[in-house]
């Protein structure tokens, strides 16, 4: 896998920051073609900024952010709605068109970006809700879904125009053991039987770790760590232990940046 | 001192940069004329959205215009026994004016705010970045027939104001204070001229529809993506609209009647 066309998106020396606050600090890491590539670290480090920076909605300071050979933040409007038609994203938060029904809503992506006749949109759209289990939800509006079903809505949704990359932001919040499990072949079966390449961002990490073949630890601005399941469990660095292990005490700050805390507390009663 | 001075700065930069970008945006939407595939039925949508359902506001408000403007008038004009006067004068100020004006208002307040409302609650649920990682430019999809809409419903609801705001009038002169009706016609046909008054109007209120429906796309599109950002945005379109729209009027009425 050293040859550069099994890389689909590389990213080199990156840089971005909100604020004063450095996001990605010079990072690199690079995704294979074809394979299920997880993206671990603490909430609040920037996994879901790294999937707006890959599909363009951001741009870094610096570096270079390549999808299929293209230098994204280079790209101008047109050529960048080109390319997001093939990427499929799953927002954190679902996203769906409040306006439209679950059906619509499905259907969006094959409605713009194909020609297809009316009888096979329907059938695609049932296809994609069969898969995520929602077949039965397809007359109702967003606003009548629960958190966990509007996210697996979005998952059809991102998933039905069989994009060449998927991205997932945290698709396993919220669902319930079962729903997690058939997501969890879902991904695989994606993966494996139509070849695309998926990024999972998650926190789940035994369902992440059933899934992946190769795994980023990013944190504090840095890859951290990177490998297969066997070589992250086998890891022995303590930061890493504690992630994979979810130990509260350890390397990794539980807390977002802040001030002591006894003094914040005692500063506040001057 | 320096500290203001920056705080300042800052701002102004701030507002520059804003405008910089309302005019990027305005660019990009009026690119996007809606074509005849998909574009159309959202615009349709939107014209029943920001045109017809603001029908029955300007249609109430045209009505009352009209009959106050004709009681104040006749008041005033009876006096001087020129009470047939009356139906000039209504519609002299209707098309000259009031319509453009009042309609664009009422327009700012009633559509303007809900579209501002509508695209910043958009942005904050992220179904604008969602839109946008599918491929679809939410310029094209989500701004661009809102934008027309306005363009196209703002004139139209405002030739319909002073449709209104005419028979109000007559109302009130003719079947309640008893103009005679012939005189009030005849008045009003020999005072209003068509280029001078009823296209200069009309000019008005496209030149109106431009601006509340930018300054509302605008702030939608480019709110802070919370709760407090949107309410600020749609306060803000309505502000801004309501100040431009009486700003502009001065301006235009200056470069059209300025010379008589
Ligand atoms: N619009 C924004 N403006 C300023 N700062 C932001 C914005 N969005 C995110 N951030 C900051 O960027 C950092 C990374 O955010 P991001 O949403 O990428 O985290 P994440 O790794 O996805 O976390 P989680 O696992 O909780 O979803 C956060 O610390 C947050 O404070
Ligand atoms: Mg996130």
């Amino acid at each position: 896998m050293d040859s550069l066309d099994d890389y689909i998106i590389e990213i080199e020396g990156m840089t971005f920051s909100r604020g004063e606050r450095a996001i990605f600090d010079n990072i690199s890491l690079r995704i294979p073609q074809g394979k299920v590539t997880a993206i671990m670290g603490p909430s609040g480090t920037g996994k879901t900024t790294l999937l707006k920076l890959i599909g363009g909605q951001i741009r870094p300071d610096s570096g270079c952010i390549r999808v299929e050979g293209l230098d994204i933040p280079k790209l101008n409007r047109g050529e960048l709605f080109e390319i997001r038609s093939r990427m499929g994203m799953l927002f954190q938060s679902g996203a769906l068109f409040s306006d439209l029904s679950v059906f619509e809503n499905v259907a969006f992506p094959l409605r713009v970006h194909t020609q297809l006749p009316e009888d096979m949109i329907r059938d695609l759209v049932f296809m994609k809700l069969q898969s995520v289990g929602l077949r039965g939800a397809v007359e109702l509006m967003p606003s009548e879904l629960s958190g966990g079903m509007a996210r697996r809505v979005a998952l059809a949704r991102a998933i039905a125009l069989d994009p060449d990359i998927l991205m997932y932001d945290e698709p396993f919040t919220g669902q319930d053991p079962i729903a997690m499990g058939v997501l969890v072949k879902l991904i695989k079966t994606l993966n494996k039987t139509l070849g695309h390449t998926s990024i999972v961002v998650s926190h789940d990490i035994q369902e992440t770790l059933s899934i992946a073949d190769y795994i980023y630890l990013v944190a504090d601005g840095h890859v951290v760590a990177q490998g297969t399941t066997q070589e992250l469990l086998a890891e022995t660095s303590p930061k890493v232990k504690q992630f994979m292990q979810g130990l509260p005490d350890g390397p990794v700050p539980f807390h977002f940046d802040a001030p002591d805390y006894l003094q914040d507390m005692l500063g506040g009663e001057q | 001192m320096i500290d203001q001075l920056q705080a300042l700065g800052f701002t102004g930069l701030n507002k520059l940069a804003a405008l910089g970008r309302s005019f990027i945006m305005l660019f990009h939407s009026l690119c996007y004329f809606p074509n005849p595939r998909v574009g159309f039925p959202l615009l349709i949508k939107q014209l029943h959205f920001v045109g017809v359902l603001s029908l029955i506001i300007i249609v109430v408000s045209g009505l009352f215009i009209g009959m106050v403007l004709s009681l104040q008038g006749y008041t005033i004009l009876v006096d001087y026994g020129s009470e047939q006067a009356v139906g000039q004068m209504v519609a002299l100020s209707l098309v000259r004016e009031l319509s453009p004006v009042v309609a664009g208002l009422l327009f700012a307040g009633r559509a303007g705010s809900a579209l501002t409302a509508e695209i910043g609650l958009m942005k904050a649920t992220e179904q604008l970045s969602s839109m946008e990682m599918i491929g679809v430019d939410p310029l094209r999809r989500i701004v661009a027939p809102r934008f027309w809409a306005g363009f196209i419903s703002l004139p139209l609801l405002s030739m319909i104001f002073s449709v209104v705001g005419i028979w109000g009038g007559l109302l009130v002169g003719v079947d309640w204070l008893g103009i005679y009706e012939g005189s009030f016609w005849a008045n009003m046909q020999a005072a209003v001229d068509f280029r001078i008054d009823v296209l200069n109007g009309i000019i008005k209120a496209i030149v109106f529809g431009y601006v509340v429906t930018w300054i509302a796309v605008f702030q939608g599109y480019d709110c802070i993506p919370t709760s407090e950002g949107i309410s600020q945005a749609t306060t803000k379109t309505v502000v801004y609209s309501s100040l431009s729209i009486l700003g502009v009027d001065f301006l235009l009425t200056a470069l059209m009647f300025g010379d008589l």
